[in-house]
């Protein structure tokens, strides 16, 4: 039977862990979590991986494959040259656990600081009526199924740049779909340009091209409340006006310094 | 003993999908303290693969929809053993629980006059799935989830739970241990609600994922609780047979709910072969007629011409393709063709976006050129706990169970799109009844110790020098048993051997061993969830083998037919000590309104 060579992080220290050599059975249409549950049901049963859907539907299995942040359920062995070793490592941008498992916890405690959803409390029933065309957009940021890939790919993160907070893709496209949701009367754009430090994306759109769902993260979530920000912050016209209707958040616009666009 | 990590609760929620989801929501909106438990992340649960929507009688589409008709619907789906009450409530409940989930940012598809869109489904009379694209679930678990964090509900991420605590028959808490880094934590509680779903890893070819493990309903059992309606598992009519790694792979009813049409390698559209007599007049008499049907759906409009037999409820087109295949009429690969490939594409990309992401990237098919091969799947438990229908009460006191791990709703056949109305409407009934009782009872504050101890020591036992059997391997061999005896058809013979089969794993089981740290270890793990599959497997096969007939998702090939003294009966497992109970119950009678309704069906 044919083969295939996988080089396998393992440990739970990235200095001492090292790669495990396995050599796995292929059979057609096989992906790299195929193999890696060949290998938990033959060689190391206590391989540790994320996975629960198999389907590219759930996003737990996330970890990066030759270098590449990918899901491990829809990265098939064929796509990689015969005859050559496999490099599956767990993804980067977050601490080690085990093997191939990171803690992605601080993704859910940045999740927690967005304001959620907020409809007016009081609205007819005509208003939740809304045309197809007009959700499409938030429907695209709502595939979103919570894999971290953009989280792990973006330099923003991976590399630590900055000591301010960044939320991160994930999190400006969660934050534009409530912004853009039709019904949604939250405001997130002193949060946007503090807490999420929406200034520190400088657009290299590497979030959209790992992205398994296809959203267009940069084009179409970050770049437009980049420029709700600018707007409302950085505009002379905004600045004034807003002084006249003295909006709430009126006193708190001075440019913040180290804004890097 | 050094102090075990204890987290007091009002109300604990094991499971984080749909159900327990909306059960810990309701729990936190009357007040109570409460923690969500699950084995994955948290957003990672079963219901993000649903895909096909959300039945609910909102009448957007059909006019004329009402719960009624919903209600009779249910019934005639299953076979007329659903627990009425419960089929009652939920046809009146859903509508309002899907509107809820807009209030809280779901954003479903729409129709032409901006309201929620409704689609087609089996055994449905009229299109009554709310549903975004085929990524349902997932819209349902994002909205859920995000509520539920805003809520203040507190989520025990990544932690499994191996037995619930007790006290003079109650329950008051549960055990279980940290997959990080394998620490026991302890979690008191006045109430707590089963949400865990269902058992498709004990079989081969499966739409679940690894987290179905029946902890569930062997927990509530291992508790005292009762089972029923065990027998009753649902084969759903397609999942991917190809390639090897997505064999079972779900591939949404949606497909036909648009249009799909179900052929057999000679090319024949075989499902007018298979419609029950009793039921013929509800599906068109045509191909002409059944393309009417579709071109009025893809129009948006009414017609009067009547649904494809590809709409058949699940078990009945199981059966037939099974059939088909078995007869020598299969494809290559061992399943029949499914079709929608003639639609426009841009149509199915917008319908179907993640069976054409699916096929494309997993199987190198397009499905806007090519029709798609699939084969039936095991798919969903209609079995499970047994619930009052009010409150979702167990059988043991403090105990409540919601969604696919209880069992009575569904009766022999679910509907396809029943489920996620199920896990929000008995999710929330079930979270209001746990935050009451804890209300009256509060939490107690000993720890039960000895049960504590026993269960910690059970933690450690895998990796004990006299432990030598893989788990792995006993893992194959009861999947293997359940596919080839406990199928879509059954004998007596079949049913017996597997019994056996079941009871030789269960003594090896004994000895599983672990090996390796104890962090995220797939190994240890499924030594727990060994034993929980093989007591749930048990359970499945004695109420097969005790249901001398064939009604909805139970096919006896010695039994052929469904028997009058098995009508309106229901089979009930309970533990009478070391051995397993099977008795029967009757269906609750149907109050005479409802007789009336479902006789006008």
């Amino acid at each position: 039977m044919e083969e295939t060579l996988l080089w396998v992080f393992r440990g739970s220290d990235r200095d001492s862990g090292r790669y495990f050599e396995y050599r796995v059975p292929v059979e057609e249409g096989m992906v790299v979590l195929d193999a890696l549950h060949w290998i938990q049901a033959n060689v190391a049963a206590d391989l540790a991986v994320r996975w629960n859907c198999k389907a590219a539907k759930c996003g737990s299995c996330s970890a990066e494959v030759n270098g590449r942040p990918s899901l491990l359920c829809k990265t098939r062995l064929s796509d990689f040259p015969a005859g050559e070793a496999i490099t599956i490592e767990p993804m980067r941008t977050f601490p080690l656990v085990r093997d191939l498992v990171t803690d992605v916890s601080w993704n859910y405690r940045v999740n927690a600081r967005i304001a959620p959803f907020s409809p007016p409390a009081e609205a007819p029933e005509e208003a939740w009526r809304w045309q197809q065309e007009d959700i499409e957009r938030v429907q695209e940021f709502r595939r979103c199924i919570e894999c971290f890939l953009c989280q792990d790919v973006c330099h923003v993160l991976r590399n630590h740049e900055t000591e301010h907070e960044f939320a991160g893709p994930r999190y400006l496209v969660r934050v534009a779909a409530l912004e853009m949701h039709p019904m949604d009367q939250g405001d997130r754009l002193a949060y946007l340009r503090t807490d999420a430090g929406a200034g520190y994306c400088n657009i290299t759109k590497c979030c959209t091209e790992v992205c398994p769902e296809h959203i267009k993260i940069t084009d179409n979530a970050i770049i437009p409340l980049k420029e709700r920000v600018a707007d409302r912050y950085y505009d002379p016209l905004q600045v004034a006006w807003r002084k006249l209707r003295r909006r709430p958040d009126a006193g708190q616009a001075p440019p913040p310094t180290g804004q890097r666009e | 003993m050094t102090a075990v990590e204890t987290h007091p609760h009002d109300v604990l929620v094991v499971g984080a999908g749909g159900a327990g989801l909306r059960a810990a929501i309701e729990a936190a909106a009357a007040g109570a303290s409460v923690g969500l438990v699950c084995k994955s992340l948290l957003g990672k649960a079963h219901t993000v693969m649903a895909e096909g929507g959300i039945a609910a009688a909102l009448a957007h589409v059909a006019g004329d929809d009402k719960w009624q008709v919903h209600f009779r619907d249910t019934l005639v789906g299953g076979k007329l053993l659903n627990d009425p009450r419960m089929a009652e409530i939920h046809a009146k409940e859903a509508p309002d629980r899907v509107r809820e989930l807009e209030r809280w940012g779901a954003v479903f598809d729409r129709t032409r006059d901006g309201r929620i869109l409704q689609r087609p489904f089996g055994g449905h009379t009229h299109p009554r799935l709310a549903h975004v694209g085929d990524r349902t679930g997932l819209e349902m678990i994002r909205t859920l989830q995000d509520r539920a964090v805003t809520a203040g509900v507190t989520v025990h991420m990544e932690c499994t739970i191996t037995r619930l605590l007790t006290d003079a028959g109650r329950v008051i808490g549960a055990f279980g241990y940290w997959r990080a880094d394998g620490r026991p934590v302890v979690f008191p509680a006045a109430s707590v609600v089963l949400a865990t779903g269902g058992i498709g890893r004990a079989y081969e070819i499966t739409s679940n994922s690894w987290e179905y493990s029946g902890d569930g309903h062997a927990l509530a059992y291992m508790a005292g609780a009762e089972l029923i309606d065990m027998e009753f598992v649902q084969f759903h009519p397609t999942g991917m047979v190809w390639p090897p790694g997505v064999r079972g792979l779900l591939v949404t009813e949606a497909v036909r709910g648009e249009g799909g049409i179900l052929r057999n390698s000679q090319g024949e559209r075989f499902m007018w072969k298979y419609l029950p007599e009793d039921r013929r007049a509800e599906y068109a008499e045509t191909d002409e007629e059944a393309d009417r049907w579709v071109e009025a759906l893809t129009e948006g409009r009414q017609t009067d011409a009547r649904r494809p037999p590809e709409l058949s409820t699940r078990d009945n087109v199981a059966r037939a393709i099974y059939t088909e295949v078995r007869e020598g009429r299969g494809t290559r690969h061992g399943g029949v063709f499914l079709d929608i490939s003639y639609l426009p594409a841009a149509r199915v990309r917008q319908k179907l976006p993640s069976m054409y992401e699916q096929f494309r990237e997993l199987a190198d098919v397009d499905i806007t050129q090519t029709p798609m091969e699939v084969g039936p799947t095991m798919h969903y438990m209609m079995g499970g706990v047994r619930v009052d229908a009010e409150t979702c009460a167990t059988t043991t006191p403090g105990l409540f169970a919601a969604g696919e791990v209880a069992g009575g709703m569904h009766g022999a056949n679910r509907l396809g799109g029943n489920s996620l109305s199920d896990l929000l409407v008995f999710g929330q009934r079930a979270g209001a009844a746990a935050a009451a009782a804890a209300d009256v009872r509060p939490p107690g504050r000993d720890v039960p110790q000895a049960q504590v101890g026993q269960a910690t020591a059970e933690l450690e036992e895998p990796f004990d020098v006299a432990s030598v059997e893989d788990p792995n391997r006993i893992h194959e061999e009861l999947k293997a048993t359940m596919q080839a005896l406990v199928g879509i058809f059954r004998t007596a013979a079949d049913l017996d051997a597997a019994l056996s089969r079941i009871e030789e794993l269960r003594v090896r089981s004994r000895n599983a061993r672990a090996e390796g740290p104890r962090s995220f270890n797939a190994g240890w793990d499924l030594v727990f969830e060994l034993r929980n599959m093989l007591l749930v497997s048990e359970a499945i096969a004695r109420a097969a083998l005790a249901r001398t007939e064939s009604r909805g998702a139970h096919s006896r090939l010695d039994h052929p037919t469904a028997e009058g003294i098995w009508e309106g009966r229901r089979t009930v497992v309970s533990p009478a000590g070391p051995t397993m109970r099977i008795e029967t119950t009757p269906v609750a009678p149907l109050p005479d309104e409802l007789q009336a309704l479902v006789a006008q069906g």
